[in-house]
Protein backbone atom coordinates (compact mmCIF):
# COMPACT_ATOMS: atom_id res chain seq x y z
CA UNK A 1 0.00 0.00 0.00
CA UNK A 2 2.79 2.25 1.21
CA UNK A 3 4.68 1.45 -1.76
CA UNK A 4 1.85 1.87 -4.25
CA UNK A 5 1.53 5.43 -2.98
CA UNK A 6 4.79 6.05 -3.46
CA UNK A 7 4.98 4.78 -7.09
CA UNK A 8 2.37 6.40 -7.19
CA UNK A 9 3.73 10.09 -6.10
CA UNK A 10 6.78 8.80 -8.37
CA UNK A 11 5.05 8.59 -11.47
CA UNK A 12 2.99 11.80 -10.98
CA UNK A 13 6.07 14.04 -10.32
CA UNK A 14 7.48 12.15 -13.51
CA UNK A 15 4.62 13.20 -15.12
CA UNK A 16 4.54 16.91 -14.09
CA UNK A 17 8.33 17.30 -15.00
CA UNK A 18 8.19 15.33 -18.56
CA UNK A 19 5.01 17.57 -19.14
CA UNK A 20 6.52 20.75 -18.93
CA UNK A 21 9.59 19.38 -21.18
CA UNK A 22 7.31 18.06 -23.34
CA UNK A 23 5.53 21.99 -23.52
CA UNK A 24 8.67 23.25 -23.65
CA UNK A 25 10.04 21.46 -26.90
CA UNK A 26 6.99 21.70 -28.76
CA UNK A 27 7.51 25.00 -28.57
CA UNK A 28 10.99 25.41 -29.30
CA UNK A 29 9.89 22.93 -32.45
CA UNK A 30 6.93 25.11 -33.83
CA UNK A 31 9.40 28.60 -33.45
CA UNK A 32 12.18 26.65 -35.28
CA UNK A 33 9.75 26.19 -38.35
CA UNK A 34 9.03 29.95 -38.14
CA UNK A 35 10.16 31.84 -40.89
CA UNK A 36 13.77 33.66 -39.92
CA UNK A 37 14.13 36.91 -39.34
CA UNK A 38 16.11 37.93 -42.32
CA UNK A 39 13.62 36.78 -44.47
CA UNK A 40 11.06 38.92 -42.90
CA UNK A 41 12.82 41.68 -42.77
CA UNK A 42 13.45 41.65 -46.78
CA UNK A 43 10.01 42.29 -47.79
CA UNK A 44 10.12 45.88 -49.10
CA UNK A 45 10.04 46.89 -52.73
CA UNK A 46 9.51 50.02 -54.46
CA UNK A 47 8.18 51.17 -57.75
CA UNK A 48 8.29 54.07 -59.79
CA UNK A 49 5.12 54.35 -61.54
CA UNK A 50 5.86 56.49 -63.74
CA UNK A 51 7.36 53.86 -66.35
CA UNK A 52 4.58 51.76 -66.82
CA UNK A 53 2.29 51.73 -69.92
CA UNK A 54 -1.43 51.79 -69.59
CA UNK A 55 -3.17 48.44 -70.42
CA UNK A 56 0.16 46.78 -70.14
CA UNK A 57 0.93 44.31 -67.31
CA UNK A 58 3.89 44.00 -65.94
CA UNK A 59 4.76 41.56 -63.13
CA UNK A 60 6.97 42.87 -60.49
CA UNK A 61 8.76 41.20 -57.64
CA UNK A 62 7.68 41.37 -53.74
CA UNK A 63 8.43 38.98 -50.87
CA UNK A 64 8.66 36.33 -53.66
CA UNK A 65 5.70 37.08 -55.04
CA UNK A 66 4.64 38.44 -58.42
CA UNK A 67 2.91 41.88 -58.22
CA UNK A 68 1.00 42.55 -60.93
CA UNK A 69 0.90 46.38 -62.04
CA UNK A 70 -1.61 47.49 -64.89
CA UNK A 71 -2.03 51.22 -65.58
CA UNK A 72 -5.96 51.37 -66.39
CA UNK A 73 -7.10 53.65 -69.67
CA UNK A 74 -9.06 56.40 -69.52
CA UNK A 75 -11.96 53.94 -71.26
CA UNK A 76 -11.45 51.42 -68.31
CA UNK A 77 -11.43 53.91 -65.59
CA UNK A 78 -14.60 55.37 -66.71
CA UNK A 79 -16.75 52.14 -66.91
CA UNK A 80 -15.66 50.74 -63.63
CA UNK A 81 -18.49 50.43 -61.25
CA UNK A 82 -17.92 51.64 -57.39
CA UNK A 83 -16.97 48.60 -56.39
CA UNK A 84 -13.88 48.62 -58.92
CA UNK A 85 -12.97 52.02 -58.25
CA UNK A 86 -12.43 51.00 -54.56
CA UNK A 87 -9.68 49.07 -55.48
CA UNK A 88 -7.76 51.67 -57.57
CA UNK A 89 -4.74 53.07 -56.94
CA UNK A 90 -3.87 56.54 -57.92
CA UNK A 91 -0.28 57.47 -57.97
CA UNK A 92 0.04 61.33 -59.71
CA UNK A 93 -3.30 61.54 -61.30
CA UNK A 94 -2.94 57.95 -63.53
CA UNK A 95 -4.87 54.72 -61.92
CA UNK A 96 -3.35 51.50 -61.32
CA UNK A 97 -3.88 48.05 -60.62
CA UNK A 98 -1.76 46.70 -58.03
CA UNK A 99 -2.46 43.07 -56.92
CA UNK A 100 -0.24 40.08 -55.67
CA UNK A 101 -0.44 38.08 -58.88
CA UNK A 102 -1.41 34.84 -57.37
CA UNK A 103 -4.86 33.02 -57.85
CA UNK A 104 -6.70 32.91 -54.83
CA UNK A 105 -7.39 29.68 -55.64
CA UNK A 106 -4.36 27.70 -55.32
CA UNK A 107 -1.53 30.77 -55.96
CA UNK A 108 -0.94 29.80 -59.89
CA UNK A 109 -0.38 32.91 -61.63
CA UNK A 110 -3.52 34.18 -64.29
CA UNK A 111 -2.25 35.11 -67.43
CA UNK A 112 -3.47 38.95 -68.93
CA UNK A 113 -5.23 39.09 -72.23
CA UNK A 114 -5.38 43.20 -73.16
CA UNK A 115 -8.08 42.18 -75.61
CA UNK A 116 -10.61 41.50 -73.35
CA UNK A 117 -8.85 43.07 -70.38
CA UNK A 118 -8.94 40.44 -68.02
CA UNK A 119 -6.78 37.52 -66.31
CA UNK A 120 -7.41 33.56 -67.08
CA UNK A 121 -6.01 31.29 -64.51
CA UNK A 122 -4.81 28.24 -66.57
CA UNK A 123 -4.74 25.63 -63.23
CA UNK A 124 -8.28 25.46 -62.16
CA UNK A 125 -9.76 27.78 -65.14
CA UNK A 126 -10.55 31.26 -62.68
CA UNK A 127 -10.85 34.24 -64.40
CA UNK A 128 -10.41 38.09 -63.31
CA UNK A 129 -11.19 41.30 -64.44
CA UNK A 130 -9.05 44.73 -64.72
CA UNK A 131 -9.76 45.88 -61.49
CA UNK A 132 -9.15 41.94 -59.86
CA UNK A 133 -12.58 40.74 -59.25
CA UNK A 134 -13.79 37.17 -60.16
CA UNK A 135 -15.25 36.21 -63.13
CA UNK A 136 -15.86 33.01 -63.08
CA UNK A 137 -14.93 30.49 -59.43
CA UNK A 138 -13.55 28.51 -58.19
CA UNK A 139 -11.33 31.03 -56.86
CA UNK A 140 -13.21 32.44 -54.05
CA UNK A 141 -12.50 36.21 -53.93
CA UNK A 142 -10.69 38.89 -56.65
CA UNK A 143 -6.72 38.92 -56.40
CA UNK A 144 -5.41 40.76 -53.11
CA UNK A 145 -3.49 43.82 -52.80
CA UNK A 146 -0.25 43.89 -51.07
CA UNK A 147 0.12 46.59 -48.21
CA UNK A 148 1.01 49.85 -50.14
CA UNK A 149 1.85 53.57 -49.34
CA UNK A 150 2.44 56.04 -52.02
CA UNK A 151 5.84 58.88 -51.90
CA UNK A 152 5.15 60.82 -54.53
CA UNK A 153 5.48 59.15 -57.58
CA UNK A 154 6.88 56.09 -56.28
CA UNK A 155 4.83 53.01 -54.20
CA UNK A 156 6.14 50.87 -51.56
CA UNK A 157 5.15 47.54 -50.92
CA UNK A 158 5.45 45.84 -47.66
CA UNK A 159 4.42 49.29 -45.83
CA UNK A 160 0.74 49.85 -45.05
CA UNK A 161 -0.06 53.70 -45.70
CA UNK A 162 -3.52 55.08 -45.27
CA UNK A 163 -5.13 54.65 -48.58
CA UNK A 164 -4.21 50.77 -47.90
CA UNK A 165 -5.74 51.24 -44.15
CA UNK A 166 -8.64 52.45 -45.60
CA UNK A 167 -8.73 49.40 -47.74
CA UNK A 168 -8.74 46.92 -45.59
CA UNK A 169 -10.95 48.73 -42.76
CA UNK A 170 -13.41 48.39 -46.05
CA UNK A 171 -13.01 45.54 -47.02
CA UNK A 172 -11.96 45.78 -50.31
CA UNK A 173 -8.58 43.33 -49.75
CA UNK A 174 -7.45 41.13 -46.80
CA UNK B 1 22.25 -15.27 -14.40
CA UNK B 2 20.84 -16.95 -16.94
CA UNK B 3 22.66 -20.53 -17.74
CA UNK B 4 24.85 -21.23 -20.80
CA UNK B 5 26.44 -24.08 -22.41
CA UNK B 6 29.26 -24.42 -24.67
CA UNK B 7 28.47 -23.74 -28.23
CA UNK B 8 28.26 -27.20 -29.85
CA UNK B 9 27.95 -25.10 -33.12
CA UNK B 10 28.01 -20.66 -33.99
CA UNK B 11 24.21 -22.04 -34.76
CA UNK B 12 24.03 -23.04 -30.85
CA UNK B 13 26.23 -19.88 -30.22
CA UNK B 14 23.15 -17.95 -31.04
CA UNK B 15 20.21 -19.88 -30.27
CA UNK B 16 21.08 -19.57 -26.64
CA UNK B 17 22.15 -15.75 -26.84
CA UNK B 18 19.03 -15.12 -29.62
CA UNK B 19 16.72 -17.87 -29.39
CA UNK B 20 16.88 -17.81 -33.88
CA UNK B 21 15.38 -21.04 -33.40
CA UNK B 22 12.42 -19.64 -31.98
CA UNK B 23 12.13 -16.55 -33.91
CA UNK B 24 12.04 -18.33 -37.13
CA UNK B 25 9.48 -20.87 -35.87
CA UNK B 26 7.17 -17.81 -35.08
CA UNK B 27 7.95 -15.44 -37.66
CA UNK B 28 8.82 -17.92 -40.72
CA UNK B 29 8.30 -21.10 -40.68
CA UNK B 30 4.88 -21.38 -37.93
CA UNK B 31 3.08 -18.27 -39.45
CA UNK B 32 0.38 -19.56 -40.98
CA UNK B 33 -0.91 -18.70 -44.45
CA UNK B 34 -4.53 -20.17 -45.90
CA UNK B 35 -4.00 -22.13 -48.92
CA UNK B 36 -7.08 -20.56 -51.03
CA UNK B 37 -5.62 -17.52 -51.89
CA UNK B 38 -4.16 -16.16 -55.32
CA UNK B 39 -1.28 -14.06 -56.77
CA UNK B 40 -3.24 -10.86 -55.63
CA UNK B 41 -1.77 -11.64 -51.76
CA UNK B 42 1.54 -11.35 -52.82
CA UNK B 43 1.39 -7.68 -53.42
CA UNK B 44 2.42 -6.87 -49.81
CA UNK B 45 5.79 -8.91 -50.39
CA UNK B 46 5.71 -6.70 -53.76
CA UNK B 47 5.72 -3.89 -51.69
CA UNK B 48 8.36 -4.66 -49.44
CA UNK B 49 10.75 -5.22 -52.12
CA UNK B 50 9.53 -1.65 -53.89
CA UNK B 51 10.47 -0.02 -50.46
CA UNK B 52 13.89 -1.77 -50.30
CA UNK B 53 14.93 -0.60 -53.86
CA UNK B 54 13.70 3.25 -52.90
CA UNK B 55 15.84 2.85 -50.02
CA UNK B 56 18.60 1.74 -51.84
CA UNK B 57 18.37 4.17 -54.72
CA UNK B 58 17.63 6.62 -52.24
CA UNK B 59 20.99 6.47 -50.12
CA UNK B 60 23.04 6.37 -53.75
CA UNK B 61 20.69 10.03 -54.89
CA UNK B 62 21.50 11.10 -51.64
CA UNK B 63 25.11 10.90 -51.75
CA UNK B 64 25.66 13.47 -54.50
CA UNK B 65 22.26 15.60 -54.15
CA UNK B 66 22.22 19.19 -52.65
CA UNK B 67 19.03 20.47 -51.05
CA UNK B 68 19.68 24.44 -52.05
CA UNK B 69 18.00 26.42 -54.11
CA UNK B 70 20.63 27.34 -56.24
CA UNK B 71 22.32 23.71 -56.77
CA UNK B 72 19.78 21.56 -56.42
CA UNK B 73 18.34 21.66 -59.70
CA UNK B 74 21.68 20.48 -61.47
CA UNK B 75 22.59 18.60 -58.78
CA UNK B 76 20.02 15.99 -59.97
CA UNK B 77 20.60 16.92 -63.65
CA UNK B 78 23.72 16.90 -64.11
CA UNK B 79 26.00 15.93 -61.55
CA UNK B 80 23.56 12.85 -61.07
CA UNK B 81 22.67 12.20 -64.62
CA UNK B 82 25.83 13.00 -66.25
CA UNK B 83 29.05 12.77 -63.88
CA UNK B 84 28.13 9.92 -61.76
CA UNK B 85 28.09 6.81 -63.55
CA UNK B 86 25.38 4.86 -62.93
CA UNK B 87 23.80 8.24 -61.41
CA UNK B 88 20.91 7.63 -64.13
CA UNK B 89 20.46 3.93 -62.63
CA UNK B 90 19.69 5.69 -59.26
CA UNK B 91 17.39 8.07 -60.38
CA UNK B 92 14.97 6.27 -62.65
CA UNK B 93 14.86 3.23 -60.41
CA UNK B 94 13.75 5.97 -57.49
CA UNK B 95 11.34 7.86 -60.07
CA UNK B 96 9.98 4.63 -61.68
CA UNK B 97 9.96 2.89 -58.16
CA UNK B 98 8.06 6.32 -56.61
CA UNK B 99 5.37 6.16 -59.23
CA UNK B 100 4.19 1.99 -59.55
CA UNK B 101 4.58 2.37 -56.02
CA UNK B 102 1.14 4.01 -55.91
CA UNK B 103 -0.21 1.16 -58.55
CA UNK B 104 0.75 -1.76 -56.53
CA UNK B 105 -0.35 -0.18 -53.01
CA UNK B 106 -3.82 0.31 -55.16
CA UNK B 107 -4.02 -3.00 -56.63
CA UNK B 108 -3.15 -4.20 -52.83
CA UNK B 109 -6.07 -2.03 -51.36
CA UNK B 110 -9.10 -3.00 -53.39
CA UNK B 111 -7.96 -6.34 -53.19
CA UNK B 112 -8.78 -5.94 -49.68
CA UNK B 113 -11.86 -4.07 -50.66
CA UNK B 114 -12.78 -6.62 -53.14
CA UNK B 115 -12.39 -9.67 -50.70
CA UNK B 116 -13.93 -7.86 -47.31
CA UNK B 117 -10.62 -8.03 -45.93
CA UNK B 118 -10.65 -5.05 -43.40
CA UNK B 119 -13.66 -6.50 -40.99
CA UNK B 120 -14.20 -8.98 -38.22
CA UNK B 121 -10.79 -8.31 -36.67
CA UNK B 122 -9.06 -7.06 -39.57
CA UNK B 123 -9.79 -3.69 -38.92
CA UNK B 124 -6.49 -2.25 -37.85
CA UNK B 125 -4.92 -4.19 -40.57
CA UNK B 126 -6.88 -1.83 -42.72
CA UNK B 127 -6.45 1.43 -40.84
CA UNK B 128 -2.35 0.67 -40.68
CA UNK B 129 -2.46 0.56 -44.08
CA UNK B 130 -3.81 3.49 -44.92
CA UNK B 131 -1.90 5.59 -42.79
CA UNK B 132 0.89 3.66 -44.34
CA UNK B 133 -0.86 5.58 -47.65
CA UNK B 134 -1.03 8.66 -46.09
CA UNK B 135 2.45 8.39 -44.93
CA UNK B 136 3.75 7.16 -48.81
CA UNK B 137 1.93 10.25 -49.90
CA UNK B 138 3.49 12.77 -48.17
CA UNK B 139 6.92 10.83 -48.97
CA UNK B 140 5.45 11.41 -52.88
CA UNK B 141 4.94 14.53 -52.59
CA UNK B 142 8.41 16.13 -50.32
CA UNK B 143 10.38 14.02 -53.04
CA UNK B 144 8.69 15.88 -56.28
CA UNK B 145 9.84 18.95 -54.31
CA UNK B 146 13.93 17.97 -54.55
CA UNK B 147 14.94 18.33 -58.11
CA UNK B 148 13.09 22.02 -57.87
CA UNK B 149 12.07 22.08 -61.61
CA UNK B 150 8.84 24.04 -62.52
CA UNK B 151 6.58 21.12 -61.26
CA UNK B 152 8.56 20.94 -57.82
CA UNK B 153 8.14 24.55 -57.72
CA UNK B 154 4.44 25.09 -58.22
CA UNK B 155 3.02 21.54 -56.76
CA UNK B 156 4.51 22.87 -53.68
CA UNK B 157 3.01 26.45 -53.90
CA UNK B 158 -0.11 24.85 -54.70
CA UNK B 159 -0.42 22.11 -52.00
CA UNK B 160 0.84 23.69 -49.25
CA UNK B 161 -1.99 26.75 -50.27
CA UNK B 162 -4.50 24.10 -49.47
CA UNK B 163 -3.63 24.46 -45.32
CA UNK B 164 -4.86 27.81 -45.63
CA UNK B 165 -8.11 25.73 -45.62
CA UNK B 166 -9.76 28.31 -48.12
CA UNK B 167 -12.03 31.36 -46.57
CA UNK B 168 -10.05 30.31 -43.38
CA UNK B 169 -7.36 32.59 -44.88
CA UNK B 170 -4.93 30.37 -42.58
CA UNK B 171 -1.82 32.62 -44.39
CA UNK B 172 -0.02 32.22 -41.41
CA UNK B 173 0.06 28.37 -40.97
CA UNK B 174 0.67 28.39 -44.68
CA UNK B 175 3.97 30.47 -44.29
CA UNK B 176 4.80 28.66 -41.05
CA UNK B 177 4.99 25.67 -43.21
CA UNK B 178 7.17 27.16 -45.69
CA UNK B 179 9.40 28.90 -43.59
CA UNK B 180 9.03 31.59 -45.87
CA UNK B 181 6.04 33.84 -48.18
CA UNK B 182 6.83 31.38 -51.14
CA UNK B 183 8.41 28.11 -51.32
CA UNK B 184 12.28 28.67 -50.92
CA UNK B 185 15.57 27.99 -49.46
CA UNK B 186 13.75 27.33 -45.32
CA UNK B 187 10.90 25.15 -47.69
CA UNK B 188 13.48 23.20 -49.83
CA UNK B 189 15.60 22.32 -46.59
CA UNK B 190 12.57 20.97 -44.31
CA UNK B 191 11.22 19.19 -47.26
CA UNK B 192 14.73 17.49 -47.51
CA UNK B 193 14.50 16.48 -44.02
CA UNK B 194 11.16 15.23 -44.49
CA UNK B 195 11.67 13.61 -47.18
CA UNK B 196 15.07 11.28 -46.18
CA UNK B 197 14.38 11.16 -42.62
CA UNK B 198 11.31 11.94 -40.40
CA UNK B 199 8.67 10.25 -43.36
CA UNK B 200 10.90 7.04 -43.90
CA UNK B 201 10.72 6.95 -40.16
CA UNK B 202 6.84 7.05 -40.04
CA UNK B 203 6.66 4.18 -42.98
CA UNK B 204 9.00 1.57 -41.07
CA UNK B 205 7.14 1.89 -38.18
CA UNK B 206 4.13 1.62 -39.94
CA UNK B 207 5.55 -0.92 -41.96
CA UNK B 208 6.18 -2.65 -38.60
CA UNK B 209 2.28 -2.00 -37.36
CA UNK B 210 0.92 -3.31 -40.17
CA UNK B 211 2.42 -6.51 -40.03
CA UNK B 212 1.71 -6.70 -36.47
CA UNK B 213 -2.03 -6.44 -37.05
CA UNK B 214 -1.87 -8.97 -39.48
CA UNK B 215 -0.46 -11.31 -36.82
CA UNK B 216 -3.51 -12.32 -34.55
CA UNK B 217 -6.72 -12.37 -37.39
CA UNK B 218 -4.13 -13.55 -40.07
CA UNK B 219 -4.27 -13.13 -43.65
CA UNK B 220 -7.54 -13.59 -45.70
CA UNK B 221 -8.74 -15.71 -48.25
CA UNK B 222 -10.44 -15.52 -51.52
CA UNK B 223 -13.48 -17.85 -50.51
CA UNK B 224 -14.42 -15.54 -47.40
CA UNK B 225 -13.74 -19.20 -45.42
CA UNK B 226 -13.42 -18.32 -41.54
CA UNK B 227 -10.26 -20.63 -40.67
CA UNK B 228 -9.64 -22.05 -37.46
CA UNK B 229 -5.48 -21.43 -37.42
CA UNK B 230 -4.88 -23.65 -34.39
CA UNK B 231 -6.98 -26.62 -35.28
CA UNK B 232 -5.58 -25.84 -38.76
CA UNK B 233 -2.06 -25.63 -37.81
CA UNK B 234 -2.28 -28.52 -35.19
CA UNK B 235 -3.37 -30.82 -38.59
CA UNK B 236 -1.03 -29.84 -40.77
CA UNK B 237 2.18 -30.24 -38.11
CA UNK B 238 0.86 -33.68 -37.30
CA UNK B 239 1.30 -34.83 -40.53
CA UNK B 240 -1.46 -34.14 -42.31
CA UNK B 241 -0.32 -31.36 -44.28
CA UNK B 242 -3.09 -32.06 -47.62
CA UNK B 243 -6.07 -32.34 -45.24
CA UNK B 244 -5.12 -28.58 -43.67
CA UNK B 245 -6.15 -25.93 -44.83
CA UNK B 246 -3.28 -24.01 -43.99
CA UNK B 247 0.73 -23.72 -44.81
CA UNK B 248 3.84 -22.41 -44.02
CA UNK B 249 4.61 -19.11 -43.97
CA UNK B 250 8.14 -19.87 -45.12
CA UNK B 251 9.63 -21.61 -47.07
CA UNK B 252 6.23 -22.89 -48.71
CA UNK B 253 3.97 -19.71 -49.36
CA UNK B 254 7.43 -17.48 -49.66
CA UNK B 255 8.58 -19.19 -52.97
CA UNK B 256 5.26 -18.20 -54.42
CA UNK B 257 5.21 -14.82 -53.11
CA UNK B 258 9.34 -14.41 -54.45
CA UNK B 259 7.73 -16.14 -58.03
CA UNK B 260 5.02 -13.15 -58.41
CA UNK B 261 7.79 -10.67 -56.96
CA UNK B 262 10.41 -11.98 -60.03
CA UNK B 263 7.54 -11.82 -62.66
CA UNK B 264 7.06 -8.24 -61.14
CA UNK B 265 10.86 -7.00 -61.26
CA UNK B 266 11.17 -8.09 -65.00
CA UNK B 267 8.12 -5.77 -65.35
CA UNK B 268 9.63 -3.01 -62.95
CA UNK B 269 12.96 -3.12 -64.62
CA UNK B 270 11.67 -3.09 -68.41
CA UNK B 271 10.15 0.11 -66.99
CA UNK B 272 13.21 1.02 -65.58
CA UNK B 273 15.64 0.57 -68.64
CA UNK B 274 13.06 1.51 -70.95
CA UNK B 275 9.98 3.53 -69.65
CA UNK B 276 10.68 5.61 -67.46
CA UNK B 277 9.96 8.53 -68.88
CA UNK B 278 6.27 8.37 -67.32
CA UNK B 279 7.85 9.08 -64.18
CA UNK B 280 9.58 12.02 -65.02
CA UNK B 281 7.37 15.12 -66.00
CA UNK B 282 9.18 17.01 -69.08
CA UNK B 283 8.11 19.95 -66.96
CA UNK B 284 10.21 19.72 -64.62
CA UNK B 285 12.88 19.74 -66.35
CA UNK B 286 12.74 23.76 -66.41
CA UNK B 287 14.44 24.92 -63.19
CA UNK B 288 11.86 26.46 -60.25
CA UNK B 289 10.91 29.90 -61.18
CA UNK B 290 8.52 31.68 -59.04
CA UNK B 291 7.37 34.24 -61.77
CA UNK B 292 5.78 31.67 -64.18
CA UNK B 293 3.54 29.09 -63.21
CA UNK B 294 3.63 26.09 -65.99
CA UNK B 295 0.53 26.09 -68.44
CA UNK B 296 -0.94 23.46 -66.92
CA UNK B 297 -0.48 22.36 -63.29
CA UNK B 298 -1.22 18.31 -62.71
CA UNK B 299 0.03 15.65 -59.87
CA UNK B 300 1.38 12.94 -60.42
CA UNK B 301 -0.87 10.16 -61.91
CA UNK B 302 -1.76 8.63 -58.58
CA UNK B 303 -3.22 11.75 -57.56
CA UNK B 304 -5.18 12.87 -59.82
CA UNK B 305 -8.12 11.31 -58.78
CA UNK B 306 -8.50 13.26 -55.54
CA UNK B 307 -7.47 16.70 -57.29
CA UNK B 308 -10.68 16.07 -59.55
CA UNK B 309 -12.34 15.85 -56.39
CA UNK B 310 -11.51 18.95 -55.75
CA UNK B 311 -11.27 20.96 -58.63
CA UNK B 312 -14.68 21.12 -59.96
CA UNK B 313 -16.14 22.81 -56.98
CA UNK B 314 -16.27 26.61 -55.67
CA UNK B 315 -12.85 26.32 -53.61
CA UNK B 316 -14.44 26.11 -50.19
CA UNK B 317 -16.67 23.45 -51.39
CA UNK B 318 -14.04 21.66 -53.24
CA UNK B 319 -11.74 21.65 -50.36
CA UNK B 320 -14.32 20.32 -47.85
CA UNK B 321 -15.08 17.30 -50.59
CA UNK B 322 -11.41 17.00 -50.77
CA UNK B 323 -11.10 16.59 -47.84
CA UNK B 324 -13.40 13.78 -47.56
CA UNK B 325 -11.97 11.80 -50.18
CA UNK B 326 -8.76 11.74 -48.12
CA UNK B 327 -10.13 10.52 -44.90
CA UNK B 328 -13.52 8.62 -46.10
CA UNK B 329 -11.34 5.11 -47.36
CA UNK B 330 -9.86 5.09 -43.69
CA UNK B 331 -13.25 4.35 -41.93
CA UNK B 332 -14.19 1.70 -44.92
CA UNK B 333 -14.44 -0.73 -41.56
CA UNK B 334 -17.19 1.02 -40.04
CA UNK B 335 -19.15 2.16 -42.69
CA UNK B 336 -19.67 -1.13 -44.00
CA UNK B 337 -22.04 -2.93 -42.24
CA UNK B 338 -23.10 -5.94 -43.74
CA UNK B 339 -22.07 -8.98 -41.75
CA UNK B 340 -20.55 -10.57 -44.80
CA UNK B 341 -16.80 -10.85 -45.18
CA UNK B 342 -16.63 -12.34 -48.02
CA UNK B 343 -15.88 -11.77 -51.82
CA UNK B 344 -18.05 -9.11 -53.52
CA UNK B 345 -18.94 -11.05 -56.10
CA UNK B 346 -20.91 -12.71 -53.84
CA UNK B 347 -22.50 -9.47 -51.66
CA UNK B 348 -25.17 -8.38 -54.38
CA UNK B 349 -25.32 -4.90 -54.22
CA UNK B 350 -21.59 -4.24 -53.25
CA UNK B 351 -20.62 -5.88 -55.97
CA UNK B 352 -21.61 -3.46 -58.05
CA UNK B 353 -20.63 -0.31 -55.79
CA UNK B 354 -17.44 -1.69 -56.03
CA UNK B 355 -17.07 -1.84 -59.56
CA UNK B 356 -18.59 1.22 -60.08
CA UNK B 357 -16.27 2.60 -57.37
CA UNK B 358 -12.58 1.44 -59.55
CA UNK B 359 -14.80 2.56 -62.81
CA UNK B 360 -15.72 6.37 -61.43
CA UNK B 361 -11.57 6.25 -60.21
CA UNK B 362 -10.65 5.95 -63.43
CA UNK B 363 -12.54 8.64 -65.29
CA UNK B 364 -11.72 10.97 -62.06
CA UNK B 365 -7.94 10.00 -63.11
CA UNK B 366 -8.61 10.73 -66.70
CA UNK B 367 -10.37 14.03 -65.97
CA UNK B 368 -7.59 15.68 -63.64
CA UNK B 369 -5.48 14.90 -66.51
CA UNK B 370 -7.32 16.71 -68.48
CA UNK B 371 -7.41 20.40 -68.81
CA UNK B 372 -10.30 21.71 -66.58
CA UNK B 373 -12.46 22.87 -69.69
CA UNK B 374 -15.80 22.41 -71.49
CA UNK B 375 -17.51 18.56 -71.58
CA UNK B 376 -14.54 17.78 -69.12
CA UNK B 377 -15.53 20.16 -66.92
CA UNK B 378 -19.03 18.50 -66.79
CA UNK B 379 -17.73 15.17 -66.77
CA UNK B 380 -15.69 15.73 -63.50
CA UNK B 381 -18.14 17.36 -61.75
CA UNK B 382 -20.57 14.25 -62.08
CA UNK B 383 -17.57 11.86 -61.21
CA UNK B 384 -16.60 13.93 -58.12
CA UNK B 385 -20.19 14.00 -56.96
CA UNK B 386 -21.00 10.42 -57.70
CA UNK B 387 -18.11 9.49 -55.37
CA UNK B 388 -19.28 11.36 -52.63
CA UNK B 389 -22.56 9.64 -52.86
CA UNK B 390 -21.63 6.08 -53.56
CA UNK B 391 -19.46 6.59 -50.16
CA UNK B 392 -22.58 8.15 -48.57
CA UNK B 393 -24.78 5.61 -49.94
CA UNK B 394 -22.42 2.77 -48.69
CA UNK B 395 -24.07 2.00 -45.14
CA UNK B 396 -26.76 1.65 -46.40
CA UNK B 397 -26.50 -0.60 -49.52
CA UNK B 398 -24.56 -2.93 -46.94
CA UNK B 399 -27.42 -3.05 -44.06
CA UNK B 400 -29.71 -4.09 -46.67
CA UNK B 401 -27.11 -6.98 -47.44
CA UNK B 402 -28.86 -10.48 -46.56
CA UNK B 403 -26.21 -13.07 -44.36
CA UNK B 404 -24.58 -15.67 -46.82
Amino acid sequence: MENNSRRGFMGIAFGAVAGIGAVGSLYAMKKSWDPLPSVKAAGFTTLDMTIYNENELVVEKWRGKPIFVLKKTADMVAKQDDDMKARDIVVDGSHYMVCIGLCTHLGCIPAYNADNEGFVCACHGGEFDYAGFVRKSPPGRGFDIPPFTIKGTTLVLGEAGPEFTDMKANAVTL
Amino acid sequence: MAHFEKATSIHDWLNQRLAVDAVNRVMMTEYWIPKNINFLWAMGMVLVITFAMLLVSGIFLLMYYQPNVDTAFYSVNYTIMREVDFGWLWRHVHGVAASVVFLIIYIHMFTGIYYGSYKKGREMIWISGMLLFVAFSAEAFSGYMLPWGQMSYWAGMVITNLFAGGSLHADGLVEWIRGDYVPAQAFLTRFFMLHVLLIPLAIMGLIGLHFAALRIPHVNNQDGDEIDFDVEAKKYLDGDKAGSKVMRFANDFMSKDMMVVGFYLVFFFYLVFYHYGFAMDPVNFDPADGLKTPAHIYPEWYFLWSYEILRPFPFDVGLIAFAFAQVIFTLLPFLDKSPNSVPANRRGPFAIWFWVMIVNLIVLTAMGKLPPEGIFNYIGFVSAVLFIVQWLALPFITKLEKKV
